[in-house]
C-alpha cells in the first residue's frame, strides 16, 4: 500500500507540476486527497505491520497521519479559494499544488518511518516542499523568507545527520549495524551513555528547526508568517509534528537508559526557554501571522515541558499536540480571509471585523478562547494536565514561572485579537473590501469543534492510541 | 597516509581564515574535496565497489570540479566583489580558528572509541570553522562556503563512522548534494538576480 501510495503521489506531483489547466489541478488535487485518505485508513487497520522495509505504522504514526489528513482537506480547499480570488500564473499554481503534495507525502513517510536515517531523509524533503510554498509570492521578502528557512533548516539537518553518526558509534561499539527504532529500543541499556548524549544533543538542536522550539526556531516564525495561509496552517501543525516526532522517537529510544532524566533536563530548559521567548515577542509582535506562530512555539514549549515530567505529562504532550495542530491550523486558515479584507496582516490596519465577517470574527474570537485553554476548550484538559504533572514531578518554581508566563501570553494575544474584532480601523478602504461568504469559515469551525469534542468527550480508540503510542516510556 | 590528509585538511582550515579572496576559498575548497577523496579511497577501499565509486564520484566530482566551477560561475555572474569582507580583523579569526582547532583537539581525546581520534579532530574542526565563517562573514556566498566547509566536515565523520554502514555514508552524500544544490541554485537563480549587493545586511526585513 506505501509503495502504491508514494508512487501515486509521485505521479499526482509530476503532473500537477507540468500540467497547466486549472480543472485538471482540481481534479488531481482531490485525487491526492483520495490517496491520502486511503493510506490513513489503511495504516489504521495496518497497525504495527513492516513494509518496505523501513516503514511500520505504529501508534503515534497513525495518529500523526490521521491529523494531516483531516487538516490537508481544508487546506487543500483553502488553497483552491487563494487561488481562485487572486492573480496567478497557472505556474506559480501548478507549483504550489505540486508542492503541497510532495510536502504532505513526505511528512506522510516521515511519521511513518520505522528507521531514524529514513525519518531524516523525509524531514529534509519537507524542508525543499516548503522552501516551494514560501517562495510563492516571489517577491524581496518571501525571498528572504525562504533564503533563511533553507539556510537554517538544512544546518539543522546536517547537525541531525552528525547526531545520527554518533548513534552509529555507539551502535558499532557493541556489534550492532541495525539503525531502525525497534532494534535500538531493544539494545538502548547496552549503548555507551557517552555518545547517545552527544547523539541526543544534537538530534534534538537539528529538529528543533521543524519543531519550532529554542534555539532553532527563528527561520520557522518567518516561514510561516510569508507562506500563504493555508500552508502556514500546514508549517503550524503537521510540519511541527514532524519536528516532534523526531525528538520523540528519540527520546523514547533514551528512556530505557540511564540518561533519561538527563534528557528530560535538556527538554525542560529548551521548552521553558521557548515559552519564555514566545512571551517576550509576542508582547510586541503586530502581524497577526506572526503572531499565532510564536503561540505554536509556546505550545510546543510546553509539550516539551510535558514530557520531561513524567507519566501524567506523556499523555498530555500527545493530547495537546493533536489538540494544538487542530486549533491552530484552524485560525491560520481564518488569517487568510483577515488579509483578503484589510490587505494587511498588521494590527494598525485592520479592526472592527465583526462588522465586515460575521463568521470569520466568530472563529478568531472562540479561536482565541480554544487556544488559551479556557473551558470547554480540549485544551484546558491537556493543558491543567502539563501543569499537574508539572506538579507532581516538584517543579514548583518552573510551574509557577510558567504560569505567569503563560497568563502574560493570553494578555499580549488577547490585546490584538480584541483590536482586530472589536475597535474600529483608523481609516478603513470598506468600498475596496471584500465581502466573504460565511461558508468559508464552516472548516474553521468544524475543527475547533472536533477540539472540543476531543477534549471532553475523547473516543475510546484515541485514547487508545494516546496509550499505545506512550507504552514504552516508563511509568 | 589518512594521517597527512587529514592534518593537510586541518591546515587548510586555518589557510581559509586568513585568506582575503573569494578566489582563494573556492580553491581551498577544491583542495578539500581532493583531500577526502584520499582518505575515502584509503579507509573505505573494503567496502563493495559500486559504492566505492559512488563516494569517490562524490568527493572529486561534486566536491571539487563542480562545486568550485559553479561558485566561480556565480562570483563572474553576480559580479560579486573579490574580497570576503569579514567582520572581525585576519588575526582574531586566526587565533578563533586555532581555538577552535586546538578544542577539536581536547574533545576528540575525551572520546572511548576504537576509531582513530584525528578522523574527529577534523571533523570537528570543519564543522566549528564553517559554522564561525557563516556567523563571521558579511557575503551569502561566504555563508553558502562556510556551510560547505561544515559538510567537509561532517564528510570526514562520515568515512570515521560509517565504513561499516555505506546506507548511511550514501545518504549522508545525497545530503550534501541535495543540500549544495538548492542552495546554491537558488543564490543563482533569484538571490543573484534581485539583491545587488549580497550582503546578509539586506536580508534584515522579516523581523518583529
Amino acid at each position: 500500500m506505501l509503495g502504491t501510495y508514494f508512487t501515486g503521489a509521485l505521479v499526482i506531483s509530476l503532473l500537477l507540476l507540468l500540467n497547466r489547466k486549472k480543472n485538471w489541478n482540481y481534479i488531481l488535487s482531490v485525487a491526492f486527497l483520495i490517496l491520502q485518505c486511503i493510506l490513513t485508513v489503511y495504516e489504521f487497520n495496518h497497525q504495527g505491520i513492516q513494509e518496505l522495509k523501513y516503514f511500520t505504522a505504529d501508534a503515534l504514526a497513525v495518529i500523526l497521519l490521521v491529523i494531516s489528513c483531516i487538516i490537508s482537506v481544508p487546506a487543500f480547499w483553502h488553497s483552491y479559494i487563494y487561488f481562485s480570488k487572486g492573480k496567478w500564473l497557472p505556474r506559480e499554481q501548478s507549483i504550489y499544488f505540486s508542492a503541497l503534495v510532495i510536502l504532505l507525502t513526505s511528512l506522510s513517510g516521515a511519521y511513518l518511518s520505522g528507521h531514524i536515517a529514513v525519518t531524516w531523509i523525509f524531514v529534509e524533503l519537507t524542508t525543499f516542499s516548503a522552501s516551494a510554498l514560501v517562495y510563492h509570492r516571489r517577491n524581496l521578502r518571501t525571498l528572504e523568507g525562504t533564503w533563511k528557512y533553507l539556510f537554517v533548516c538544512t544546518v539543522s539537518l546536517t547537525l541531525v545527520f552528525i547526531g545520527i553518526l554518533f548513534l552509529t558509534m555507539a551502535l558499532q561499539q557493541v556489534g550492532l549495524k541495525n539503525l531502525s527504532y525497534s532494534n535500538l529500543l531493544a539494545n538502548a541499556p547496552l549503548l555507551n551513555t557517552f555518545w547517545l548524549k552527544i547523539a541526543f544533543l544534537f538530534i534534538f538542536t537539528g529538529y528543533t528547526c521543524k519543531a519550532g522550539l529554542v534555539p532553532m526556531y527563528t527561520a520557522d516564525i518567518d516561514a510561516k508568517d510569508k507562506a500563504p495561509s493555508p500552508a502556514g496552517a500546514l508549517f503550524s501543525s503537521v510540519l511541527l509534528n514532524a519536528g516532534f516526532l523526531g525528538i520523540f522517537r528519540f527520546y523514547l529510544i533514551l528512556s530505557h537508559t540511564g540518561i533519561f532524566s538527563w534528557a528530560g533536563q535538556i527538554l525542560m530548559i529548551s521548552g521553558f526557554l521557548s515559552i519564555f521567548v514566545a512571551s517576550v515577542y509576542m508582547y510586541k509582535v503586530k502581524n497577526i501571522k506572526r503572531m499565532f506562530a510564536y503561540s505554536s512555539m509556546e505550545h510546543i514549549g510546553l509539550i516539551m515541558l510535558a514530557l520531561a515530567c513524567g507519566p501524567i505529562g506523556f499523555y498530555a504532550a500527545i493530547l495537546h499536540l493533536v489538540l494544538h495542530s487542530f486549533t491552530k491550523s484552524s485560525l491560520f486558515f481564518q488569517t487568510g480571509q483577515v488579509y483578503r479584507i484589510y490587505k494587511s496582516k498588521s494590527v494598525y490596519d485592520t479592526g472592527d471585523y465583526f462588522r465586515y465577517n460575521l463568521a470569520g470574527a466568530l472563529v478568531l474570537l472562540s479561536g482565541f478562547f480554544i487556544l488559551s485553554a479556557l473551558p470547554p476548550s480540549g485544551m484546558f484538559i491537556s493543558e491543567f494536565l502539563i501543569l499537574r504533572s508539572l506538579f507532581e514531578s516538584n517543579h514548583y518554581w518552573i510551574l509557577a514561572v510558567v504560569l505567569l508566563l503563560l497568563t502574560w501570553i493570553i494578555w499580549s494575544m488577547g490585546k490584538n485579537i480584541f483590536k482586530l474584532l472589536f475597535i474600529p480601523a483608523v481609516e478603513p478602504q470598506e468600498m475596496s473590501m471584500e465581502k466573504i461568504p460565511p461558508w468559508e469559515s464552516l472548516s474553521q469551525f468544524i475543527l475547533l469543534a472536533l477540539v472540543v469534542y476531543l477534549g471532553l468527550n475523547p473516543p475510546f480508540a484515541f485514547t487508545e492510541l494516546i496509550h499505545n503510542a506512550i507504552k514504552n516510556l516508563p511509568g | 597516509m589518512t594521517i597527512i590528509l587529514l592534518i593537510a585538511f586541518i591546515i587548510s582550515l586555518i589557510h581559509l581564515s586568513v585568506s582575503k579572496r573569494l578566489k582563494t576559498y573556492v580553491s581551498v575548497l577544491a583542495f578539500q574535496g581532493i583531500l577526502l577523496f584520499g582518505a575515502a579511497f584509503i579507509e573505505l577501499i573494503r567496502i563493495n565497489l559500486v559504492n566505492l565509486l559512488f563516494i569517490l564520484l562524490e568527493t572529486i566530482v561534486i566536491k571539487s570540479i563542480a562545486i568550485p566551477y559553479f561558485l566561480n560561475y556565480l562570483i563572474r555572474r553576480n559580479k560579486i566583489t573579490r574580497e570576503s569582507e569579514p567582520y572581525l580583523p585576519d588575526f582574531i579569526s586566526l587565533v578563533i580558528v586555532t581555538a577552535i582547532i586546538f578544542g577539536s583537539f581536547l574533545l576528540s581525546g575525551t572520546m572511548y572509541t576504537s576509531i582513530n581520534r584525528l578522523f574527529f579532530m577534523a571533523a570537528f574542526s570543519g564543522l566549528f570553522t564553517g559554522l564561525y565563517f557563516i556567523i563571521s562573514r558579511k557575503k551569502i556566498i561566504t555563508h553558502v562556503m562556510g556551510f560547505l566547509v561544515m559538510e567537509n566536515g561532517v564528510f570526514a565523520l562520515t568515512l570515521a563512522a560509517g565504513a561499516q554502514m555505506p546506507m548511511l555514508v550514501n545518504a549522508g552524500i545525497l545530503l550534501d548534494i541535495f543540500a549544495s544544490v538548492l542552495l546554491l541554485g537558488i543564490f543563482v537563480n533569484k538571490i543573484g538576480g534581485i539583491l545587488k549587493e549580497q550582503e546578509a545586511g539586506q536580508l534584515r526585513n522579516l523581523k518583529d
